[in-house]
């Protein structure tokens, strides 16, 4: 092969269609209250990890939601469970054991 | 002798309802709980998408209450049926019996110190959407004087099942950038934000204002829901939220902060829910025999909604709908009776 000194770039773009997501199904089973997140990221704002981290719950929501959850491990990582997002969630989702859910249905632990 | 109507709440729908069955040949019997009429409508200084003062939608309609008996400082002591009318007694004594009465109770403001994470009458520099009308109306000079920036916050009590309150209140969206523009008019070298989760621009000329407020007011926009505001030593409040659009943390200080308090059901509506025998929605709003089909009737006969008493509306909407309530009694009151 003569190599021209470009390549083929992989598409940016989300393959939404693509998405089997037995993971999330599994998740919604255990906890009904993923998909009552309207991204208001109250949550986020309020998050003692996420000031210093990369942590956002609203993001892990809609990364699992979009069947990237390679992208959510390095943002849960750094969750002490404070429990403070739960304080402010206006859809009153219990968002300290659906974070501990996500952990246990995605084979987290170790990372968590 | 003309058929009396009970009209029970002084607001806009109220107001509006007893003029049009005046006109239709009866006599409204107005009951309104506070010493005068104009319900919140009274306490606004100027209402979305044009900015027309309040006082110059309500003064002509209070100018044009002959023919309508009503009573200010006035309460509901019972409603109770007797064959097919319904007995109303007063908190003054009087009584009327009346084949048809018309709930306009509409609304209360969402009790902003509810949300205790804002720090509404706990921070000074941390006020309401009325306040800030009364401020306007009144034209006081500000409390403070260095006013550099204000933040407004959506969604104070709307969709917000905590604070008892899922539905959208509809009208604050717009009517904080009304107030943002206002304020900025006022303080034109103070930096305004819009804390908000959706901008419901649903309305004709909404969208228009929402567009003059980035262009000729320069009102910056965050996505994002403000989860709590702290205040420090000289006062002055910081504020945190996400901007959700740029996915990170936004901690910033603020000189002013108007908390956007939805609408609630009115006080009212459970007693006088239980005196008619009616259900109230799980929202706590009445709700009417059919939302889209005959959004004025009750489930119960001679029972008759108009305005936010169902919902929350804007003032256009609460009058068409005082109108169409009239109407839909008129028509109650000509069927024959049943023996």
């Amino acid at each position: 092969m003569i190599d021209f000194g470009y390549g083929l770039t992989p598409s940016a773009t989300l393959k939404v269609e693509n998405v089997k997501n037995p993971h999330f199904e599994q998740l919604h089973a255990l906890e009904p209250d993923v998909v009552k997140c309207i991204a208001c990221g109250s949550c986020t704002a309020s998050c003692s990890a996420g000031v210093f981290t990369e942590m956002s719950l609203r993001r892990v929501i809609l990364s699992l939601q979009r069947g990237r959850e390679k992208e959510t491990l390095p943002m849960l990582r750094h969750c002490m469970l404070c429990g403070k997002c739960q304080l402010v969630c206006p859809r009153g989702i219990n968002t300290r054991h659906l974070i501990l859910s996500i952990g246990k249905v995605y084979k987290m632990e170790e990372g968590l | 002798m003309s058929q009396n109507v009970v009209v029970i709440g002084g607001g806009p729908a109220g107001i509006e309802a007893s003029r049009r069955l005046r006109d239709l040949g009866y006599t409204p019997i107005l009951i309104e709980k506070e010493p005068v009429l104009g319900g919140h409508l009274a306490r606004w200084d100027r209402l979305f998408p044009d900015g027309v003062e309040s006082a110059s939608i309500l003064r002509p309609m209070l100018e044009d209450l002959d023919g309508v008996k009503y009573f200010t400082d006035t309460e509901i002591s019972s409603i109770n049926r007797l064959k097919d009318t319904w007995v109303v007694m007063l908190s003054n004594g009087l009584s009327a019996q009346v084949r048809a009465i018309l709930l306009t109770t509409g609304f209360d403001l969402f009790k902003a110190e509810k949300k205790e994470e804002y720090g509404y009458g706990i921070y000074d520099r941390v006020i309401t959407n009325a306040d800030l009308e009364t401020w306007f109306k009144s034209g006081a000079a500000p409390q403070h004087d260095d006013v550099n920036v204000i933040g407004f916050v959506h969604c104070v009590g709307s969709r917000d099942e905590k604070a008892g309150n899922r539905q959208c209140s509809k009208v604050c969206c717009v009517t904080a950038v009304k107030q943002a523009c206002e304020i900025k008019e006022r303080f034109p070298d103070a930096t305004v934000y819009c804390f908000y989760m959706d901008l419901r621009m649903f309305g004709r000329k909404y969208e228009d204002l929402y567009l003059k407020a980035q262009k000729d007011f320069g009102i910056r926009f965050v996505r994002g829901r403000v989860s709590e505001v702290s205040e420090d030593l000289d006062g002055h409040l910081f504020v945190k939220a996400e901007d959700t659009l740029f996915g990170k943390p936004l901690k910033i200080k603020m000189d002013l902060l108007v908390l956007m308090a939805g609408m609630a059901p009115s006080a009212e509506t459970q007693e006088l829910a239980r005196m008619v025998n009616v259900l109230p929605g799980e929202d706590g709003f009445f709700t009417p025999q059919s939302i889209i089909g005959s959004p004025c009737s009750a489930s119960r006969e001679g029972i008759f909604y108009a305005g936010t008493a169902t919902g929350p509306k804007t003032i256009p909407e609460t009058l068409s709908e005082a109108n169409a309530a009239a109407l839909a009694i008129d028509r109650y009151l000509k069927m024959p009776q049943k023996r």
